[in-house]
């Protein structure tokens, strides 16, 4: 091509000069993977018998710098702007990867992965000029922008009683299994706490690092209630959630004017300090053995036991059922599942109350929240306390269903994955919460057998989550009161 | 002549060595727009943190008197009181707006206190309690009289944050009004706007003073706005009161032109 012709005729050269620029930027970059694999994957050294042998493994690089080659030829293609290539590229990969024998499933999954990616990206760019039409035309008409919204609130309302529905249903599925139910149970509590902590980061926008001290109060409260005192479930559970609260107000009162990275700080050292009291007072909580044999939840007096004692009937004996330990997993899974439900319902209520208002209100900005008369040690208070109630309500719910309580169970870990799930979730979204609950907890359980690389996969997770939705699953806030729309369009 | 609604008495303010007020005193009625002025520094917006209890005065006693006969003495209420039981509302130099929730909802957080009355402390709003309910439609209400009153009723249920900078001014004003104020202070309302914009913010604080009563204490630098509605403008220099009277006699006045109006005192005349 002659150096003048691109500027005398750009119409006809421009579709060809991306084109080529991609392919050029690919051809570079699989230079380099060749550079780097060869010697890397190309050449292994194996033990054979006292002596380093060498294995030539030159086909898998070739084949890696292929897929290196198309990955980036997608990913270039898509930057300069011809999204339906990539696209392609992105499909190709995906067939290949599933179709074509592959020396080594690594290969074959990361030729899929990137392929994912590339569609994903595709479909996001896709979406989003949409959009950013949309919101054009909405300048235009408005009616367009309404009729957006309505569809966006319809899919997040239909999601959810989606999820709702696959929960209520699980347990009479034919693959629920003990394994099933208890991963679900834990994906449940977790949703649970995260749901409580909602309340206190996302709404009330203060950051809680120590959150799993309620969690704590509220198992401890149940385990010496119910061993040393012979208090059952039902009557244990609002004593623990009051006595989490009051936690709660203890700890919120002197961070009352902190924000941000040192009410973080502060948080977490409170967090701390209930664990290692726990851990220390051995006379009163056990110390590092915990509690154990804590009397486990009944079904309204009729117990989970194949053999009950003299005198009381279990839960299957109750329905003429053959005993089957699943039935235990199966009420615990309903009673967190209720559990969670009352904590979701009261946020959504709370949220449209003045109170939720004001905490959103002390999020956005406290000084202006002063000077239009809220008193913002009540609200954090109130923040802080209906929080640590919840998770109060989950810490006996723990402790009942694992019968033992130690402090381990109460690490920062614990308080980090609570607040990953709610950040992940996209702060002060409930639906989002629940997502991120399932797929944080889940995803973890799912690769198990990665054993401690998991944690890895997990790292991975968050960051892609956050490089594709800096704001969480669902940022999106809808406002809780509405007045230029009819009534039948609140959300 | 009856008791003022704002009487500020040797007010003064000492950060560490900086005497940021020495000694002021003026004061503000109701019904009437009384403008502060000075050049950047003077003091202008501690007065009014002091006023609105962000600042403990140093020395001074402020005292507002509503038009019941209560008065409270403002340096010793909490901040938050302040607007609560005594009933000043204020702006913010910067605006303060809450920026990810709906317009509407601004103007619901600032009536807080009356709706959290009715919602019994929360507990009788969990259940959907008929009196709260009511009291909801009535806050509405009174957020959609002050919509209206500033033109931002189409926008109502979009985040404050993304409303242009003119609508987030009037919006603060709306909010601080939604409070039920017996003073209104207004910390350079006018900052940022473009003229046709400022004329229609005089319409509206001249519309707050005569139909709604309250007293409105003004800081602002667009003289246009300053000379045209204000009843009484008191003018600070380095934290000290300088002159205090009627538009007229300040434009007039030699000392507040050396040390603000200017000589020329163009902006001043072409109001």
């Amino acid at each position: 091509m002659s150096v003048a012709a691109p500027a005398l005729t750009p119409s006809t050269a421009s579709p060809a000069t991306p084109v080529l620029a991609a392919l050029k930027d690919a051809a570079l970059v699989a230079l380099i993977a060749m550079i780097l694999a060869g010697p890397i994957v190309g050449l292994q050294t194996y033990d054979s018998g006292g002596q380093l042998s060498l294995n030539m493994r030159f086909s898998e690089v070739a084949i890696g710098i292929v897929v290196v080659f198309f990955g980036r030829l997608g990913l270039a293609l898509a930057e300069r702007g011809l999204q339906p290539a990539a696209f392609g590229v992105g499909a190709l990969l995906i067939v290949a990867g599933i179709a074509l024998p592959w020396p080594t499933g690594l290969l074959q999954v990361l030729a899929i992965a990137a392929g994912v990616g590339l569609v994903l990206r595709g479909l996001v760019s896709v979406y989003g000029a949409r959009r950013h039409k949309a919101a054009l035309a909405a300048a235009v008409a408005e009616s367009d922008d309404e009729k957006s919204e309505r569809l966006r609130r319809l899919i997040t309302r239909g999601l959810g009683f989606l999820l709702l529905a696959a929960a209520v249903l699980l347990p009479m599925m034919p693959f629920a299994n003990s394994y099933i139910m208890d991963t679900a149970i834990r994906v449940l509590t977790y949703m649970m706490l995260a749901w409580g902590l909602n309340i206190v980061v996302g709404l009330a926008g203060l950051l809680d690092l120590g959150y799993v001290a309620f969690y704590a109060v509220g198992a401890y409260t149940y385990a010496i209630l119910s061993k040393e005192h012979g208090f059952d479930f039902w009557e244990a559970l609002p004593i623990s959630g009051m006595l989490a609260a009051s936690f709660g107000i203890m700890l919120g009162f002197p961070v009352l004017r902190l924000r941000g990275d040192y009410l973080a700080i502060v948080t977490l050292g409170f967090g701390e300090i209930i664990r290692i009291v726990l851990l220390n007072w051995a006379s009163f909580s056990g110390g590092p053995n915990g509690i154990g044999s804590i009397p486990r939840l009944t079904f309204f007096g009729h117990p989970f036991v194949r053999n009950p004692p003299e005198g009381v009937t279990a839960f299957h004996q109750l329905f003429g059922l053959d005993f089957s330990p699943l039935h235990r997993s199966i009420f615990f899974f309903y009673l967190i599942l209720v559990l969670a439900l009352v904590v979701n319902v009261f946020t959504i209520r709370i949220r449209r109350l003045p109170v939720g208002r004001a905490w959103e209100a002390l999020r956005e900005d406290e000084i202006a929240c002063r000077a239009l008369g809220i008193n913002p040690t009540n609200t954090k208070l109130t923040a802080f306390a209906i929080g640590a109630m919840f998770a109060g309500f989950a810490g006996s719910f723990f402790a009942t269903t694992q019968s033992f309580v130690s402090p381990e169970s109460f690490t920062f870990l614990e308080s980090a994955m609570i607040l990953a799930i709610v950040v992940l979730g996209g702060m002060g979204s409930q639906l989002g919460v629940a997502m991120a609950a399932i797929l944080v907890i889940g995803l973890t359980e799912a690769f198990r057998s990665l054993a401690e690389y998991r944690m890895l996969v997990f790292g991975l997770g968050m960051v892609l989550i956050m490089v594709w939705r800096p704001r969480g699953l669902l940022s999106h806030r809808d406002p809780t009161i509405f007045i230029n729309r009819r009534k039948g369009a609140r959300a | 002549m009856t008791t003022p609604l704002l009487l500020v008495e040797h007010l003064t303010m000492r950060f560490g060595g900086l005497v940021a007020i020495n000694d002021v005193s003026f004061e503000a009625r109701a019904g009437r727009i009384t403008a502060v002025i000075g050049p950047n520094g003077a003091g202008k917006t501690t007065v009014f943190n002091c006023l609105t209890g962000f600042y403990k005065p140093t020395v001074g006693r402020l005292t507002l008197t509503r038009k019941d006969g209560k008065s409270f003495l403002l340096e010793r209420l909490d901040d938050f009181r302040i607007t609560k039981t005594a009933g000043v509302a204020r702006t913010f130099q910067n605006i303060r707006l809450f920026a990810g929730m709906s317009v509407l909802e601004n103007l619901l957080v600032a009536q807080h206190n009356a709706l959290m009355r009715a919602s019994g402390m929360s507990l009788l709003g969990l259940v959907g309690w008929p009196g709260y309910r009511a009291a909801e439609r009535e806050a509405v209400e009174k957020a959609r009289f002050w919509l209206e009153r500033t033109r931002l009723m189409p926008r109502a249920d979009e985040p404050a944050g993304s409303l242009p900078y003119g609508d987030q001014r009037r919006l603060e004003i709306a909010r601080a009004m939604c409070t039920d104020p017996a003073l209104l202070c207004l910390d350079e309302p006018a900052a940022g706007l473009n003229p046709r914009e400022s004329a229609e913010l005089n319409e509206l604080l001249l519309m707050i003073r005569n139909e709604y009563g309250a007293g409105i204490l003004l800081i602002e630098h667009d003289m246009s706005v300053v000379m045209g509605i204000s009843d009484h403008i008191v003018v600070l220099d380095y934290g000290r009161k300088i002159a205090e009277g009627t538009p007229a006699e300040i434009r007039a006045n030699p000392d507040v032109i050396r040390a603000y109006l200017g000589e020329d005192d163009m902006e001043g005349s072409a109001a």
